[in-house]
């Protein structure tokens, strides 16, 4: 075991033959129409994709030498009921939900956060459980909560929720407090 | 040696060796210094009786330090943090098992009464479910609280007859529609 | 007749089962709420599926229901061993959102830094005195619940809570440190120190320690990567990630400390590495603590953090400010902001959206032990049962924070 006091990983915010993640992924889809919309926010840089190309941008965004994002740190879904000025595109778009991944690069130590928006009546979107495994629980969290279905997934079924509850919880016009017990009073 | 007439008599023949008393106080006794508990950790305030359990706040002064993870072995089933509706058929099932005589210590504000969650996945207090003997407040009730609850629940024990107090299983089957909030 | 017995295999001969076992959500070592559900085949697991959720308490839904100062209570419960370090995280993710983190006056940074170290090492106490419970081991928890005991005197000396600690506020603190905060921090660590030195005595170099942690529970660097494995686990792997060093934040690129990297991802790596930490905890708060400078623990800003008690009373400004910041909230503008900080578990990243009002409209907080947690059946595959106990404690699994 060692102890060692180098800084962690590479440069602090991505090396000299790499710009910003953000600036590689719009020059790679430039014309293709695969992306809605890219800002940068506090220090973040979020990128919105079209849901049906997320395969291809996440492989994209493992693969790519200048990338290399080899962790998938967070997993989760935004429901923006009657908010979608919060968004542009959203309204445009019809979309109701919003699927938000986080990545991180452990060698070049950039970050990125991509989103997927989908509409309430076409709650699909592909898995990425083929390229990063650890998306398994993750996916099976946003489907309990939101109901979002991940194409593909080996398992999906709720993971904190029990099997007999019925509903998505986190979905904005689901109330706080209806509780569904599965012994007891309906307290 | 002649004939004992009278308790006094014997009492002052066999004060040193021998102490009469009543069957009920003497298992009342036995029973109150003599806990097995049936830790239910669910949550945060299973750190705290981490630190009950330690050398500081010392439970075993009290006679009750040893655990016991099976309900058959167990007699005070303390239930230790949240319990959610995943969790409360389990619950339910764990007091079911446990033997005769048997008391319940709601430990920490969210088995009391749901605490600070009130929503879709929490039971709003133990006792919705199971009959609780002795109920410690607190978001984790300090140690020092635990051993207030813990000596409260002693003195109760020792008033009983060791006749009476069968629990039985717990009163609920599935999900009640007759009862509204 | 001799030919036949020859012949006779036994493996394939005897009729033997695969047994499933339930190692339920109510058992001493799953620290309360996860469920097992083992296949074994004699004493070796074949399939160790598990599944959590026993603790699910609505974590998000809350925080949308309240203000973004009545989140903190929540965020108390998410890791509960280490609970300073969730809502100084959260903190910072809100002012992140509100551009005003570069206004945090010196003392307040020096304040989180020290008290993020506090919860880390209580946190490391927790685990590695359970682990060793687990094991059998009752001496060396006993030593290291009085080492935390300690170190909770001295959390409750500056917030009043021992565990939930409800310390840290948007754009500030509660209230400032106590008077004999460094005279009693160093007696605290005279004492830590030498309890450290017991536990380490008794089990570093214990043969039935070794042997029952040495090569249980690896997993390669790889697959440690690909399931998100993220702080002390990933660090036993060999991988130097640590937030504080990737993207340092508070005080941790001014201080001098060292990172603890493992080789192996074993069990026994993970206890090294968490044991050092508590060393190198030590270590960065004496430092801070010798150069902590006087002065303001808020930012001075009364739209962030309600200004003290005189201001209010006194300013008519401050006043409107504290009466517009406890009925509405505080006014976060729109957006979204992600800030990973590095919890005693791993990377904790609070993933909050704004809509420009008093509430959160989302506030996610990214678990580090659901990823490792989703790698136990992989961890466990092909090992004995009684490897399971000790593979589980090193991963640190903290139900508040898994189901949240």
């Amino acid at each position: 075991m060692k102890s060692d006091s180098a800084p962690a990983g590479g440069a602090r915010s991505g090396d000299a033959t790499s710009g910003p993640p953000l600036a590689i992924v719009i020059e790679k889809y430039a014309d293709t129409g695969v992306v809605i919309h890219t800002h940068r926010l506090h220090g973040d840089e979020t990128v919105v994709v079209h849901a049906e190309d997320i395969l291809d941008v996440m492989n994209f965004l493992r693969k790519d030498d200048r990338l290399n994002f080899d962790m998938m740190m967070d997993l989760t879904a935004v429901d923006y009921l009657d908010n979608q000025n919060l968004n542009p595109y959203l309204a445009e778009m019809n979309a109701r939900f919003e699927v938000v991944y986080h990545l991180y690069s452990i060698g070049k130590n950039h970050r990125i956060r991509v989103k997927a928006p989908l509409a309430e009546d076409n709650l699909f979107i592909n898995s990425i459980t083929g390229i990063w495994g650890g998306a398994d629980w993750f996916e099976r969290e946003a489907f309990d909560m939101y109901g979002i279905v991940f194409r593909g997934h080996p398992n999906l079924k709720r993971i904190l929720l029990y099997e007999k509850f019925e509903g998505h919880p986190l979905r904005k016009d689901y109330p706080k407090t209806k509780r569904q017990p599965l012994i007891g009073p309906r307290n | 040696m002649g004939v004992i007439d009278d308790s006094e008599q014997a009492e002052a023949v066999l004060s040193d060796s021998v102490i009469i008393t009543q069957l009920d106080k003497v298992v009342a006794w036995g029973r109150q210094y003599s806990f097995f508990l049936y830790p239910f950790i669910t949550a945060c305030c299973g750190m705290e009786f981490m630190s009950v359990a330690g050398p500081r706040y010392d439970i075993d002064r009290f006679g009750a330090a040893l655990p016991r993870f099976s309900p058959r072995q167990a007699d005070l089933l303390m239930v230790v943090g949240t319990i959610s509706h995943k969790q409360a058929p389990i619950l339910v099932k764990v007091f079911n098992q446990m033997t005769e005589p048997k008391w319940v210590f709601a430990y920490g504000a969210c088995t009391v009464s749901g605490g600070m969650y009130d929503n879709y996945a929490t039971v709003q207090g133990i006792d919705t479910l199971i009959p609780v003997d002795i109920y410690v407040p607190g978001c984790p009730p300090r140690p020092e609280m635990v051993l207030d609850g813990l000596i409260k629940l002693q003195e109760q024990v020792v008033k009983e007859r060791q006749t009476n107090r069968v629990k039985g299983i717990a009163p609920v089957g599935e999900a009640d529609d007759r009862i509204v909030t | 007749m001799t030919d036949a017995k020859k012949d006779y295999d036994f493996h394939k001969e005897s009729h033997t089962e695969r047994m499933v076992i339930n190692m339920g959500p109510s058992h001493p070592a799953t620290h309360g709420t996860v469920r097992f559900f083992l296949k074994l085949d004699g004493e070796k697991i074949v399939h160790c599926e598990t599944e959590i959720g026993y603790l699910h308490r609505g974590f998000e839904k809350h925080c949308e229901n309240g203000s973004w100062t009545q989140a903190f209570p929540y965020t108390d419960r998410l890791n509960y061993n280490s609970a300073i370090q969730n809502n100084v995280a959260y903190a910072m993710t809100v002012e992140k959102l509100m551009g005003v983190a570069d206004k945090m006056p010196e003392r307040g940074v020096y304040i989180r830094t020290i008290m993020c170290e506090f919860a880390r090492m209580a946190d490391h106490y927790t685990n590695l005195g359970a682990a060793a419970l687990e094991l059998g081991a009752l001496t060396a928890f006993i030593y290291f619940v009085e080492a935390r005991e300690l170190v909770w005197d001295i959390i409750e000396s500056v917030c009043g809570a021992r565990l939930t600690s409800n310390y840290i506020r948007i754009g500030g603190h509660a209230s400032d440190l106590p008077e004999n905060f460094k005279a009693h921090v160093k007696k605290v660590f005279a004492t830590n120190r030498e309890l450290y030195e017991d536990f380490d005595k008794l089990l570093t170099k214990n043969r039935i320690f070794l042997d029952r942690m040495r090569d249980t529970g690896s997993i390669s660097v790889e697959e440690a990567i690909q399931y998100g494995f993220t702080g002390p686990c990933l660090r036993a792997c060999g991988v130097e990630y640590d937030v504080r060093r990737a993207q340092p934040y508070l005080l941790y690129d001014q201080l001098d400390f060292d990172v603890p990297v493992g080789s192996t991802g074993d069990n026994f790596d993970r206890y090294l590495v968490r044991m050092e930490e508590i060393r190198q905890s030590m270590r960065i708060i004496e430092q801070a603590i010798e150069t902590l400078p006087e002065g303001p623990i808020n930012i001075a800003d009364p739209a962030v953090r309600q200004p003290s008690k005189e201001g209010v009373n006194t300013v008519m400004e401050m006043m409107i400010f504290h009466f517009k910041n406890e009925i509405e909230g505080i006014q976060v503008p729109r957006g979204e902001a992600y800030f990973p900080t590095e919890g005693s578990n791993g990377e904790v990243g609070f993933y909050l959206v704004s809509d420009g009002g008093g509430k959160p409209y989302k506030c996610r907080v990214r678990p580090p032990c659901f990823a490792m947690t989703q790698a136990m059946g992989r961890m466990v595959e092909g090992a004995f049962l009684a490897d399971l106990i000790p593979t589980f404690d090193m991963i640190n699994l903290i139900g508040g924070e898994c189901d949240r």
